[in-house]
Order: C-alpha cells, then structure tokens, then sequence
C-alpha cells in the first residue's frame, strides 16, 4: 500500500529532524478512522533525547491515546529520524513496532554526508517489515 | 454493601494485544494490586500476562497507567488499584540501534 503524505507533512517532518540533530526527532500523523490519508501532524519529544534512540514521554503517548480516542482519529503514521545510518527500521524498531495498522516512515538525516533526504515508508506487521512506496501529495 | 476486596476494573487494551481479549478494547479485571489485576487478566485471556510480564516484571517496554499515572511512579506491580479505577495499557513507541 502507497503511503500518501502531504508535502508540508514531508517539509515538517525534515525539518523536525534537522532542528534536533544530532538527537532522533520522532512524531506522529494522525488521520480521522478508516481514512487513507493523514491530516494532523503532531511532533513528540523524544524522551531519550538520544542520536541512537527515541521513544515518547509515556505522558505524552497516553495523552496522545486519548486524544485520537477524543477525535475519532487514528495513528496513521510514525516517524523517526536516523541520525547517521540509512531510513530502514533497526532490529530494535521491529521489535517494538506495536501499530500494525500504521506507516512507519523513516527519515534520514546524514545528508550532512551524503546529500539525498531519504524519507521511506515501511508496514511492520509481526516483525517483518515491507517498505512501500511514498506518494507525495 | 461492604467493599470487596475483588473490585472490578475496567482495562483498556491496545491493538496489538487485543487478538488476545478477542478484539475487545475494553475488558473487566479484577484485583487490588496491578500484580492482582495482571494475573486475573491471564486467567480470562491465557498468554496476555506473558506479554505485559518479563521474569515477574513489567515489561520495559510496554506502558502501563492507573487512571492518569504511569504505575513506575505507583509502585509499579505493587501499584494498589480500586474500584472504579481504569488501567491503560499502552506499548511504548520507540526505537533505536542498540
């Protein structure tokens, strides 16, 4: 399935991941239930403030639960940034992938060495992951 | 009415795990401690304990909230949950090389 996302989607999200390099920056895009394309961009913390990890303030997931649930929405995609190494899901985000139903998309920031933004987007359902392709609307 | 010392609460499921409360979001436990509510959950849906516990603790990845508070700041397992208390639980989203 083709991952639709809007350019100024794409825009934030790069940008997101410049501005906490050399941290991972990581958020959401949040859609009204059983549409196909997101509407609400919503950057998280990274509690981890880490160049290797991230992961939600538990807070502000449960905040974020409840809001969707509040909204009548759902999480369509997830996104991290990878400081150095290429946008592909690492052992450790297969293994905590815990949204079957989302788009996991992938933004890398080592265009400071390399020049090309990689933002690709990946389904991991049971722990296999299949990328898929990003349609930039 | 005397208060019982099996209250019921109600737990909210994420969807990863709901194969495991046949699809339910919402399912009644009961218990008095999380460790309590944890086990009377894998009584009704056998293997769900196993996915919120890694050698008797909390897995470190999976979040779990007493009304608004995340149990690691209760007292985790031994957080004391009453009636009328609702439990979350919500799988961490996180990732990284490690």
């Amino acid at each position: 399935m083709t991952l639709k996302v809007l350019r100024a989607h794409v825009d934030a999200i790069v940008q997101q991941s410049r501005d906490e390099y050399p941290d991972e920056a990581c958020g959401v895009i949040l859609a009204p239930l059983a549409a196909d394309q997101g509407q609400r961009l919503k950057l998280m913390v990274n509690a981890a403030h880490s160049p290797t990890f991230y992961e939600f303030d538990s807070k502000d997931l449960l905040a974020l639960y409840r809001e969707i649930d509040d909204n009548e929405e759902e999480i369509h995609v997830i996104y991290h940034s990878h400081t150095e190494t290429e946008a592909y899901p690492s052992r450790t985000d297969i293994s905590y992938a815990s949204e079957p139903g989302a788009h996991y998309v992938l933004v890398s920031t080592r265009e400071v060495i390399a020049p090309a933004i990689e933002f690709r987007s990946y389904r991991i359902v049971d722990g296999i992951v299949t990328e898929e392709p990003v349609e930039i609307l | 009415m005397t208060e019982s010392s099996n209250p019921a609460i109600e737990v909210r499921v994420p969807t990863i795990l709901r194969p495991y409360t046949k699809n339910e979001k919402v399912v009644t436990a009961t218990g008095s401690t999380l460790a309590e509510v944890i086990a009377s959950l894998d009584a009704s849906y056998a293997g769900l304990g196993e996915r919120l516990l890694e050698k008797g603790e909390l897995r470190r990845f999976i979040n779990i909230y007493i009304n608004d508070e995340d149990v690691r700041f209760m007292g985790s397992l031994g957080a004391t949950v009453k009636a009328g208390d609702s439990v979350t639980i919500l799988p961490a989203v996180a990732g990284g090389r490690m």
